[in-house]
């Protein structure tokens, strides 16, 4: 099973930029422990949430046929915490793309307000590690993160004209 | 008007402190980005698309890499070094690099310590001019 970590996309302009909401929830076990009688959500979940909005983006730029895979994270500061009941927004922008990788940045709001500065830097796995063999098949989309991108995808993608 | 080569360092030293977490003293000219700097190959990609938007310039990766083509090619490599031919082919694909150390002992493990500081610095100047 995959963990989506985020609940659907408000925006998705094709190569440039997304925009994906995720609600908190105290249905979510882990903040149960984290922590006992102050539960906020954890650091390197709002990374993953991030991860995943923006490797889409990523993937989605190159028709999904790249194994996208998160290979550095180039910055991760954190203004203030997230609660159980909080909706949060998820804001990512492709910064530069290559045929082997790709940059992004971007930040979490709650609202208007900021909380959450993350850039990464994802690879195309089968253009580096010369000579590792991955498997064919995409690993890493799955029809379930393609059903997020249902109504997006065909709305943006500009396809030629008769 | 053109950078003078300070300018150019002192940009690339910026790049490699943003991309490798370094403290601004550890970027000297002979630093290796591996050996010295701790870089990773994901590393190299960041600091591509770095000094990609610092100096406007394009930076095709085998330009500034070119080493992995030649790796894979058996004329170019036998027993873990560098052929003649192999050296003079990577020679003409990094005329911004000093081979001076390397050749006497043309390891391919130790292609990696080609890439310093300096070599970066020669090359976004190459590309500027």
């Amino acid at each position: 099973m995959r963990w989506i970590w985020i609940d659907k996309f408000l925006e998705f302009t094709s190569g440039q930029r997304a925009v994906a909401l995720k609600n908190v929830t105290l249905a979510e076990e882990h903040l149960h422990d984290h922590f006992p009688g102050f539960p906020v959500m954890p650091e390197c979940l709002m990374i993953e949430a991030m991860a995943q909005t923006a490797g889409i983006l990523v993937g989605e730029a190159r028709k999904f046929e790249e194994k996208v895979i998160l290979a550095k994270i180039k910055k991760a500061v954190f203004h203030h915490y997230v609660r159980p009941g909080d909706t949060i927004t998820i804001h990512a922008e492709m910064e530069s793309i290559a045929p082997e990788a790709a940059s992004t940045t971007g930040q979490i709001r709650r609202g208007d307000e900021l909380i959450a500065e993350i850039s990464l830097m994802f690879s195309h796995i089968d253009q580096n590690l010369a000579g590792k063999k991955f498997p064919e098949e995409n690993f890493v989309f799955t029809d379930m993160f393609n059903s997020l991108l249902t109504g997006f995808i065909a709305d943006n993608r500009t396809e030629p004209q008769g | 008007m053109a950078m003078s080569r300070d300018e150019i360092f002192d940009q690339v030293k910026e790049v490699l402190v943003d991309a490798l977490g370094l403290d601004d003293d550890e970027v000297t000219e002979e630093a290796t980005l591996m050996g010295d700097l701790g870089a990773e190959s994901i590393d190299f990609l960041d600091i591509v698309f770095r000094l990609e938007k610092a100096f406007g310039i394009k930076v095709p990766r085998e330009e500034l890499l070119p080493a992995e083509s030649l790796l894979t090619n058996p004329e170019y490599v036998s027993n873990g070094k560098l052929t003649a031919k192999g050296l003079s082919e990577l020679k003409a694909k990094m005329p911004h690099t000093d081979f001076s150390d390397f050749e006497d002992d043309p390891d391919v493990n130790k292609l990696m310590d080609l890439f310093t500081v300096q070599s970066i610095v020669n090359f976004v100047e190459t590309k500027l001019s």
